[in-house]
C-alpha cells in the first residue's frame, strides 16, 4: 500500500486501530481528518463510483449532475450516444458549471464569465480570450486544450454508470465480481424505465450506512412490520456473498413465494402472532412473482441495489461532510411492464424509501448511533456476529460483510495496523491536516 | 352550493385534518378520507417528470389505517409532533359535487426524543392539491396529494402530513 508520503491528507495522528477489521473506532465516524483521507484515497482513489442510471439519460445531450464523495461531477451522453463524466467545476475561477440536476444540452457554459465547454468536458470556448480592439486579451500562451474539466473514467454494467477518477483502475466487470453481476444479470435482464426518486439526508456518517446495508443480521431485529401484521417469517433462509476483496455484500433471503407467504397470511392465524394487527388492505403485498426472495446488494462505497417482492430501486449514498450523508434512492421497473405491473410497483414503493414502511428505520438507526459516539472516538464497536473472518455465508445472522467493508477500507486508506497508523505518525509533517486546509480543500 | 358556504366548508375540514394531526389523533386520520380514496405523498420532482412514485401511497381507508397502525406499532423512529401551518386556501372548482381545493402548507416538527427533546424544525413545505366531495352530507377528502417542495426528507416520514 502507498505510505502517507503520497497522500495529501494525512491520517489523523491519534487513530488507534489495530489490525482488527471486527472492531472499529468511532473515530471514523467523525474526524475530519478521516473523512478528507476518503475523499482521497477512497473516492478518489482506484475504486468504481455509481453515479446514475442510463435510463435518466436516454437521449443524446442529456446530462445528471451527482457526486463522487462529496465532488460534484457531471455525466453527460454526447451524440453519438458515448457517456462521459467530469468534475462539475469550472477551470477558470473554481464555480459550478451545471447548475441544475438534470436536463438536456448540447455545450456546458460557466454562467460566471461564460467559459464554455464540449460534452466531453473540453474547453471550447472563452469570451474576449483575444482581448477587445487588441486590448487585452489572455496571454498568447494561453491553451485550451490545457484547461478542460477534470475528467473521470466512465464505464457501465447492465445501464448502471459508474466513474472513477483512477485511469488505472480495474476493469469494472472485475471491480464488481461474479457475485454482484450476477444480482445485476437478474435486475437488469432487459430494458428498465425510472418511476421515480426520493431523496432523504441523515444525521450520520456515511459509513454507518454502509455497515448497514451489508448487515442481515438487523433486518428481522429492526424492522417490526412483518412481525407486527402476523407475517412471521419462520421459513425465511438466505446468506451472504462477498467478492474476493469482501468490499461488496450481495444478500438474498428465501422463503415462500410471496403468493404462498400471502395466501398463509389470508389463512389467518398459521403464523401470526399479533393478530389483532393484521393489515386492513392486505392489496399492499399482493404481488406478483417476479423474482425469488429478497435481494440487497451493497457495491462498495455508494450503492446499494434493491429487490424486495416487487420493489426495484438502487440508492445512491452521497456523504456530506462527516456526520451527514444524503440517500438517493431511484425507483424503476421495466419498459415492458403492463399497467398492472406499474401499479403493483407504485403501490410497494410504500415499503421502502423515506417513509418505508419495512424500512424507514434504517437512517434512524445510524443516526442514534452517531448521537451516541460523540465522545469516544476511541471506543469501537463490535462486529463479530458469525465470526471474525471475511466470507460468504450460508446464514443471515453475520456480520462478515461489515467485517468486509472495513477490511477493504482499511486497505484503501492505507490503514495497515498499529505499526503501520505508527509509521504515519512519522509522516505528519509531509502532510498534516488542519481545519484550514480541509475548508479550503 | 353557495360559494361562501363552500368555501368554508373546506377551510373547516382543512382545519380539522392538520388538527387532528398535530394533536396526534391519528387514529381518527382515515375517517377525513372516502373509501376508497387517494392519499398521496409526492416529491414535486416526481410530480414534474410525470413520474409515478410517491414517498406514501394509500388508495383505501384500509391502508391509512394500516399506515397509521404501523407507525404506532412497528417502525421505530424519534418520537416528535408536527405543526401543521395553511395558507392560500384556494377553491379551483367545484363540478358534480366535487369541489377542487389547493392550500399552501407548512409544517415544523418537534423532537421529544432524549438528544433533541424540544428541537423544532422546519420539516416540510409544499401544497395539498385535494379533491372533497360530501358524504351523506359530511366533507371528506377523495383525494389528497400532498405535493412537497421539500423532497430531501430529514431522517424519514412517518407522521402523515
Amino acid at each position: 500500500m502507498s505510505g502517507a508520503v503520497n497522500h495529501q491528507f494525512a491520517l489523523p495522528v491519534s487513530l488507534q486501530w489495530p489490525d482488527d477489521a471486527a472492531r472499529v473506532p468511532y473515530q471514523v465516524f467523525l474526524d475530519p481528518a478521516m473523512y478528507a483521507r476518503e475523499q482521497e484515497c477512497l473516492f478518489r482513489g482506484p475504486i468504481w463510483n455509481y453515479v446514475a442510471l442510463e435510463a435518466e439519460l436516454p437521449n443524446p445531450q442529456d446530462f445528471k449532475t451527482s457526486f463522487v464523495g462529496d465532488t460534484p461531477i457531471v455525466v453527460t451522453r454526447d451524440k453519438e450516444g458515448g457517456l462521459h463524466a467530469f468534475v462539475n467545476r469550472c477551470a477558470h475561477r473554481g464555480a459550478l458549471v451545471c447548475r441544475d440536476l438534470r436536463g438536456n444540452r448540447p455545450t456546458h457554459v460557466c454562467v460566471y464569465h461564460q467559459w464554455s465547454y464540449d460534452l466531453h468536458g473540453n474547453l471550447t470556448g472563452v469570451p474576449f480570450r483575444k482581448g477587445v480592439n487588441g486590448a487585452a486579451g489572455m496571454p498568447e500562451d494561453f491553451q485550451p486544450s490545457q484547461h478542460g474539466l477534470r475528467q473521470l473514467q466512465v464505464a457501465t454494467y447492465n445501464g448502471l454508470i459508474f466513474v472513477s477518477f483512477d485511469p488505472q483502475v480495474e476493469p469494472l466487470t472485475e471491480y464488481l465480481g461474479p457475485d454482484i453481476r450476477a444480482g445485476l444479470d437478474r435486475l437488469f435482464h432487459r430494458p428498465v424505465q425510472v418511476l421515480g426518486h426520493s431523496r432523504q439526508f441523515i444525521s450520520a456518517n456515511w459509513k454507518l450506512y454502509a455497515e448497514n446495508t451489508r448487515d442481515p443480521y438487523h433486518a428481522s431485529l429492526l424492522h417490526l412490520f412483518h412481525a407486527t401484521f402476523g407475517m412471521y417469517r419462520s421459513s425465511q433462509g438466505g446468506g451472504v456473498a462477498l467478492d474476493a476483496r469482501g468490499r461488496h455484500s450481495s444478500m438474498h433471503a428465501y422463503r415462500k413465494t410471496e403468493t404462498e407467504e400471502l395466501s398463509a397470511y389470508k389463512n389467518t392465524d398459521l403464523r401470526s402472532y399479533q393478530d389483532k394487527y393484521a393489515l386492513a388492505d392486505p392489496t399492499l403485498l399482493q404481488g406478483r412473482p417476479e423474482f425469488p426472495g429478497l435481494m440487497i446488494q451493497a457495491i462498495f462505497p455508494n450503492l446499494t441495489v434493491q429487490q424486495i417482492q416487487n420493489t426495484l430501486a438502487v440508492r445512491q449514498s452521497i456523504p456530506r461532510g462527516p456526520e451527514q450523508f444524503e440517500l438517493v434512492f431511484t425507483f424503476f421497473g421495466y419498459e415492458d411492464d403492463d399497467a398492472e405491473m406499474r401499479a403493483i410497483r407504485r403501490k410497494q414503493a410504500n415499503l421502502v424509501g423515506p417513509a418505508g414502511l419495512i424500512s424507514m428505520e434504517d437512517g434512524h438507526a445510524t443516526e442514534i448511533v452517531q448521537q451516541a459516539i460523540q465522545c469516544d472516538q476511541e471506543a469501537t464497536s463490535i462486529a463479530i456476529m458469525g465470526g471474525r473472518e471475511v466470507g460468504g455465508e450460508e446464514s443471515l445472522i453475520t456480520e462478515t460483510g461489515i467485517r468486509g467493508f472495513w477490511r477493504y477500507y482499511r486497505e484503501l486508506l492505507g490503514i495497515a495496523g498499529a505499526g503501520k497508523v505508527q509509521k504515519e505518525h512519522g509522516a505528519q509533517e509531509n502532510g498534516t491536516w488542519t481545519h484550514e486546509n480541509y475548508a479550503s480543500r | 352550493m353557495d360559494t361562501r358556504e363552500l368555501r368554508f366548508t373546506v377551510e373547516e375540514l382543512l382545519h380539522a385534518y392538520v388538527r387532528c394531526i398535530d394533536s396526534d389523533r391519528l387514529e381518527e386520520w382515515p375517517e377525513f378520507f372516502t373509501d376508497p380514496c387517494v392519499y398521496e405523498v409526492m416529491p414535486r420532482e416526481n410530480a414534474e417528470q410525470g413520474l409515478p412514485i410517491a414517498m406514501m401511497y394509500c388508495d383505501s381507508r384500509g391502508m391509512l389505517r394500516d399506515r397509521v397502525v404501523a407507525q404506532r406499532k412497528a417502525n421505530i423512529y424519534a418520537p416528535h409532533g408536527y405543526r401543521h401551518l395553511l395558507s392560500a386556501v384556494s377553491v379551483t372548482g367545484y363540478a358534480d359535487g366535487a369541489a377542487s381545493v389547493h392550500a399552501n402548507y407548512a409544517v415544523y416538527r418537534t423532537f421529544f426524543d432524549a438528544v433533541h427533546y424540544g428541537h423544532s424544525e422546519l420539516f416540510s413545505v409544499g401544497e395539498y392539491r385535494d379533491t372533497i366531495v360530501f358524504e351523506n352530507g359530511v366533507a371528506k377528502f377523495r383525494e389528497k396529494r400532498v405535493l412537497v417542495d421539500t423532497a430531501r426528507i430529514l431522517s424519514l416520514l412517518v407522521t402523515p402530513l
